[in-house]
């Protein structure tokens, strides 16, 4: 029973007339997990995450959550989730306090327990001090951080964040980053969408890269950077600067495992960094900068979802 | 059947969680008191300045072979446009602001409360609301003399039906609404249901075409059932009036969840 999945989908498609955000997917969420969806805007992301979180029912395919049937036993399963939308929700009616207390209603608490609970998440994401104001003079961070801390009222079993961190500042993503960590720790599963690879490195044990609808790439940051990518890329600017790519392109093939000719710069993906700018040199070719870094999660993101515009 | 059905399903802790919203609302500041308390004067305005100046003029009046004051035939359709003002204010304005532009609902689906329940708990809060007008407006007509006591006290579940229907009527409507466009729409309909439902002259005095039309509209009948009550001669046609305001608050409500569903689980 412990080791049962959490979430088991099973060819699940969700269309919305003639077109079909979620394409037939397949995936299973582990107990104590945290899981990522990658991917660029209208890969089907949200969508997915509506249909786990019980509020979009699947056109097709199977979905169980907390071993129940996501269609069936909706009520049952939301009992047991924290949902944090990707757009704050919050109520600008109720004071930051009442937010909480009302909230925790809805799943059926004692309004003495709701304020109990409420108490205790506003000093968990350091908000008591605004307890008795209202919600519109918050800043974005503090916002989030209240809509994590209703997420969180009915203490879930399953903690669903749909890009919990978009449009934050450095300082009020770290201080959420932590929170969801100490909320991991204390044994919940996380599931997040997010298109910031720092995010998914930080926070996922693994991920799935999702593309047009379907998931194209599945595994843990690490393993999917040694699948998808080399160990270190070596970034080279040229003097000629935009015309001649093309051509250093063609100069540096074989250099490396793979070359991505952009077009103010040219990526060569290789195992060792240093030995591929020894033999840029051997070749005559004289960049005007280079740097050598170690592979990220953004290459792998790029390499599979491409580097065109999606909207 | 259906109703049934549903009704039966529904979780009443759940129902009161939503209502409980609205009473938080109260609870985090002055702002919807204001609203809630502007709501009251409209009607009774009315009252005062057409009802009773008006009236003075008129004198009395003579409807199905009684005679009355003027005031007291206006009073009990002004008791109804209460109950009515109450409830769609509650179920056009805020549910529509609620539903469309804060996203509470959407966040309140998240939790195990179902659309239905969402309905159900915002029609019970502007039923609260409306009959918090009615049952003040009551107490004034007693103390002008307008109507006795004991048929106030008749009266007033009448006007808690009026309510429900006018509440259900309300909610369906503003799950069709675009935006703020069409809230000048309802309120032109708002205030000729409000002119030519039987509150400031006898449908009876309108040629028929424009009567049959009337007796169509949902105001009508809330005015002839108050009016009835109020004025102390109950009668089967009372019935007949309370049976269209029953079936309007079913089917409003149950046409309400039903697009609350469609659009906010899509």
């Amino acid at each position: 029973m412990a080791d049962q999945p959490l979430i088991v989908a099973r060819g699940l498609v969700k269309r919305f007339g003639d077109f079909t955000a979620v394409d037939g997917i397949d995936l299973e969420v582990a107990p104590g997990e945290a899981f990522g969806f990658l991917g660029p805007n209208g890969a089907g992301k949200s969508s997915t995450m509506r249909m786990i979180g019980c509020v979009s029912v699947p056109t097709a395919g199977e979905l169980r959550i907390l071993g129940m049937d996501a269609v069936r036993d909706g009520p049952r399963i939301r009992a047991r989730l924290g949902v944090c939308p990707q757009l704050d929700n919050l109520d600008p009616d109720l004071t930051v306090r009442e937010n909480l207390v009302t909230y925790a209603r809805y799943f059926g608490l004692s309004r003495a327990e709701s304020r109990r609970r409420a108490d205790e998440l506003l000093e968990f994401v350091q908000l008591s001090d605004r307890a008795n104001g209202k919600v519109e003079p918050l800043s974005g961070g503090m916002k989030r951080r209240l809509t994590i801390a209703r997420a969180m009222v009915n203490e879930p079993d399953l903690v669903l964040l749909d890009e919990p961190t978009t449009g934050l500042d450095p300082q009020a993503r770290h201080l959420l980053w932590e929170r969801l960590f100490r909320l991991k720790q204390r044994g919940a599963t996380l599931v997040l969408t997010t298109h910031y690879m720092d995010e998914a490195e930080q926070l996922c044990d693994r991920l799935v890269v999702m593309d047009g609808g379907r998931i194209v790439a599945e595994g843990s940051p690490r393993s999917l950077i040694e699948t998808y990518s080399t160990a270190e890329v070596v970034e080279l600017r040229f003097p000629d600067g935009l015309e001649g790519v093309a051509g250093h392109a063609a100069a540096l093939a074989g250099v490396g495992k793979r070359v991505d000719p952009l077009p103010d710069r040219v990526l060569v993906y290789v195992d060792d960094g240093d030995a591929a700018l020894a033999e840029v040199q051997r070749r005559g070719l004289e960049p005007s900068s280079v740097l050598v870094r170690r592979s990220t999660l953004e290459d792998v993101f790029l390499h599979l979802t491409g580097r065109t515009l999606v909207d | 059947m259906v109703t049934t059905l549903v009704v039966s399903r529904l979780s009443p802790g759940r129902v009161g969680a939503v209502i409980n919203r609205n009473v938080g609302a109260l609870r985090s500041g002055p702002s919807y008191w204001v609203v809630l308390l502007s709501g009251f004067f409209e009607p009774l305005l009315y009252l005062l300045s057409i009802g009773v100046g008006v009236g003075a003029l008129i004198g009395e009046l003579t409807v199905d072979g009684r005679t009355m004051s003027y005031a007291s035939f206006v009073a009990p359709a002004m008791l109804a446009v209460s109950a009515m003002s109450g409830a769609l204010a509650e179920t056009t304005f805020n549910f529509f602001f609620k539903l469309k532009y804060m996203k509470t609902f959407e966040a309140v689906l998240a939790t195990p409360v179902r659309p239905v329940e969402v309905a159900v708990g915002e029609l019970v809060w502007a039923i609260v609301r409306g009959s918090l007008y009615t049952a003040i407006f009551l107490v004034v007509m007693v103390a002008m003399g307008l109507t006795e006591a004991g048929w106030a006290v008749a009266a007033f579940p009448a006007t808690v039906l009026v309510g429900l229907a006018f509440g259900g009527l309300g909610m369906a409507v503003s799950t069709l609404m675009r935006g703020w466009q069409d809230f000048d729409l309802l309120s032109t309909g708002q205030f000729a249901l409000f002119l030519f439902s039987g509150t400031f002259s006898p449908v009876r005095d309108y040629p028929v075409g424009v009567e049959v039309l009337i007796q169509v509209t949902p105001l009508y009948h809330a005015v002839e059932l108050v009016r009835g009550l109020c004025m102390g001669v109950p009668g089967w046609g009372l019935l007949g009036h309370a049976l269209y305001l029953a079936v309007l608050a079913a089917v409003g409500v149950w046409f309400a969840s039903r697009r609350l569903e469609r659009t906010l689980c899509a």
